[in-house]
């Protein structure tokens, strides 16, 4: 009983949740409980199936069910591509639970997602400030931080393309992220096995017979690509160090202002994004949002879910630190064109948990 | 009460779980016919014998249907969640040994660990379309050893059986599967990446952490474990 009563708490929540998104100009959408798998899987890749139910149509294929509203939500509106808008849902979202048996494996989400091409700063600030006043009496904490600064800092480095391009790739991955680093600032060696490659007056000596989809040719390709890099200077430890600096700053968001204006002056490439920042401070002032107390993470975001790759933000009750975020949001520019075959939408939206407000009032 | 032991219903495991058993005192047979699933247990009170499939005892362990069982190390983690919070090993029975490993085409000359897997996996998804499949029916393990590891831009495709053959049948680009000796593996023209192990596993003696043990149990434990000498 004390299930369903706890349930009953969070639908009314959602329910109210979705008259605020609707007064914020939100129009409610519906999507379906069973998703395909297919494109959650090439987006996410396998790890995904630790965190989703996935189960089997005999004629569809591989189903989830809905881990999240977001993927949906993107495929309904690059069918309508009806600029600009603003959508609210609310439903059930699954998600294993491998580890942690007191989680939850299914719970509410109330979403306020905008679609909108003009005056991104502007929209960044609306969906942080619809998602923090419909949870202002809790007197949660938000943290922010910006994919869109590391991306750019990474694209800037002075180093080969092949190199920031296997450094994006695995922004959102901290630890391989960092072996790379090394690896291409020279601080790790290469493991024998490649130099002995590299060395070898026919790499293809001890290749045998030839089986599977991946050719010949594409072997040749890669073991080009190896010898380029083992002829590529290191990204130098200055560079480096930028990139540790900005991954570490944990300051209220003036000050990383400040200091992303500093590490502008050597890596002139994050210069736009810092402008998109200063732009986005100043809308969510704007907005009645107190900028100069917001607390801004160079790294936050990067363990979640890889879509985002802008604005990213979390709400947090600072008193129940054992709970996950009640709120989580970002930008979601490049998802859009990866669901949209190339075809983007600028786009911004934020999730709220419905049951982690009722507990937080005080409701169970 | 008893205390339930599972053991490995036929083959070598079987055999050999017998034999292990046997050289310290504790006599285990199947009662009966020799297709019969029932057994024995002589030279210690209280102990009851189920004879399993070994694929199911990790999950007889976990749900405190049998206090003791013998199987795989990677079944084990394989198939349980969390598998160190229900079950504890008791003893490496140091038989039935193999290695859980990747392995990939001996021509993949660029390839030799997984930090080159992973960046053939990001080539090959650009040239081919589709994310690099690899055969296994570790998901679990695999799919964890790969995600610590950091290899991307792959998928995990089904195969219960002959994985090796799957790539010179072109529906894998690499196999996740238990080799020995590694013959079956040069066979079919394929190598492990050097750091492509992700288990080793051997015949072991897990006790279930679920299992309701009474007093009476933990004594006969206890006496069993002296003459396990654990």
């Amino acid at each position: 009983m004390r299930g369903a009563v706890a349930k009953s708490a969070a639908r009314a929540e959602a329910a109210r949740l979705m008259a605020h998104f609707a007064d914020a100009g939100a129009v409610p959408v519906e999507t379906a409980l069973l998703q395909p798998a297919e494109t959650l899987l090439d987006l996410y890749g396998e790890d995904i199936r630790a965190r989703a139910y996935v189960t089997a149509d005999p004629l569809r294929g591989e189903q989830m069910l809905r881990p999240d509203f977001t993927v949906p939500v993107v495929q309904m509106h690059m069918q309508s591509m009806a600029e600009p808008a603003r959508y609210s849902y609310a439903g059930e979202v699954f998600r294993k639970q491998e580890m942690d048996e007191t989680r939850p494996t299914e719970y509410l989400q109330a979403g306020f997602e905008v679609f909108a091409a003009d005056d991104p700063a502007d929209r960044d600030a609306e969906v942080f400030s619809v998602i923090t006043n419909a949870l202002a009496p809790l007197k949660l904490r938000a943290v922010t931080g910006d994919i869109g600064v590391l991306l750019a800092a990474v694209q800037g480095l002075a180093t080969t393309q092949a190199r920031r391009a296997a450094l994006t790739r695995h922004l959102w991955r901290p630890a391989r992220f960092r072996a790379l680093l090394d690896r291409f600032g020279g601080r790790t060696e290469a493991p024998a096995s490649r130099a002995a490659l590299l060395a070898a007056s026919d790499p293809f000596a001890k290749a045998g017979v030839e089986v599977g989809l991946r050719s010949h040719a594409e072997v040749a390709a890669r073991i080009h690509t190896l010898r380029t890099d083992a002829a590529t200077p290191p990204i130098s430890d200055e560079q480096r160090a930028l990139i540790d600096a900005i991954l570490s700053l944990r300051e209220t968001a003036p000050n990383v202002l400040i200091a992303l204006r500093d590490i502008s002056v050597d890596l002139p490439h994050v210069g736009p994004a810092v402008d998109r920042l200063s732009a986005r401070l100043d809308a969510l002032d704007a907005r009645g949002v107190d900028v100069e107390t917001l607390a801004f993470e160079g790294s936050y975001g990067r363990t979640s879910m890889e879509y985002y790759d802008g604005f990213v933000f979390g709400l947090y009750a600072d008193d129940r630190p054992e709970l996950p975020p009640v709120a989580t949001g970002g930008r979601y520019d490049a998802l859009t064109r990866v669901l949209g075959q190339g075809r983007g939408v600028p786009a911004v939206g934020g999730v709220i948990r419905p049951e982690l407000v009722v507990q937080l009032r005080g409701g169970s | 009460m008893t205390i339930k032991l599972g053991v490995p219903s036929k083959g070598r495991l079987m055999d050999k779980t017998f034999a292990w058993f046997g050289a310290r005192g504790v006599i285990l047979r199947k009662s009966g016919t020799e297709r019969e699933y029932a057994g024995v247990v002589d030279g210690v009170d209280c102990v009851e014998l189920v004879l399993l499939s070994a694929g199911e005892i990790p999950r007889e362990l976990a749900a405190g249907r049998i206090h003791l069982g013998v199987t795989g190390s990677d079944l084990v983690r394989e198939k349980l969640a969390n598998w160190d919070q229900r079950v504890r090993e008791l003893a490496l029975m140091g038989f039935g040994g193999a290695d859980l490993i990747i392995a990939v085409p001996q021509a993949w000359v660029d390839v030799d660990t997984l930090d080159d897997l992973d960046a053939a996996a990001a080539a090959f998804r650009r040239t081919h379309g589709f994310r690099m499949r690899i055969a296994t029916k570790y998901h679990r393990l695999v799919q964890e050893f790969l995600r610590e590891n950091g290899v991307a831009d792959y998928q995990l495709v089904d195969s219960q059986g002959a994985t090796e053959g799957t790539v010179k049948n072109e529906t894998a680009e690499a196999v996740a599967d238990i080799t020995s000796t590694g013959e079956t593996l040069r066979a079919n023209f394929l190598k492990v990446l050097s750091d492509g192990m992700i288990h080793a596993s051997q015949a072991t003696l897990f006790k279930s952490l679920t299992a309701e043990w009474s007093d009476e149990d933990r004594t006969t434990l206890a006496r069993l474990k002296v003459m396990l000498d654990l």
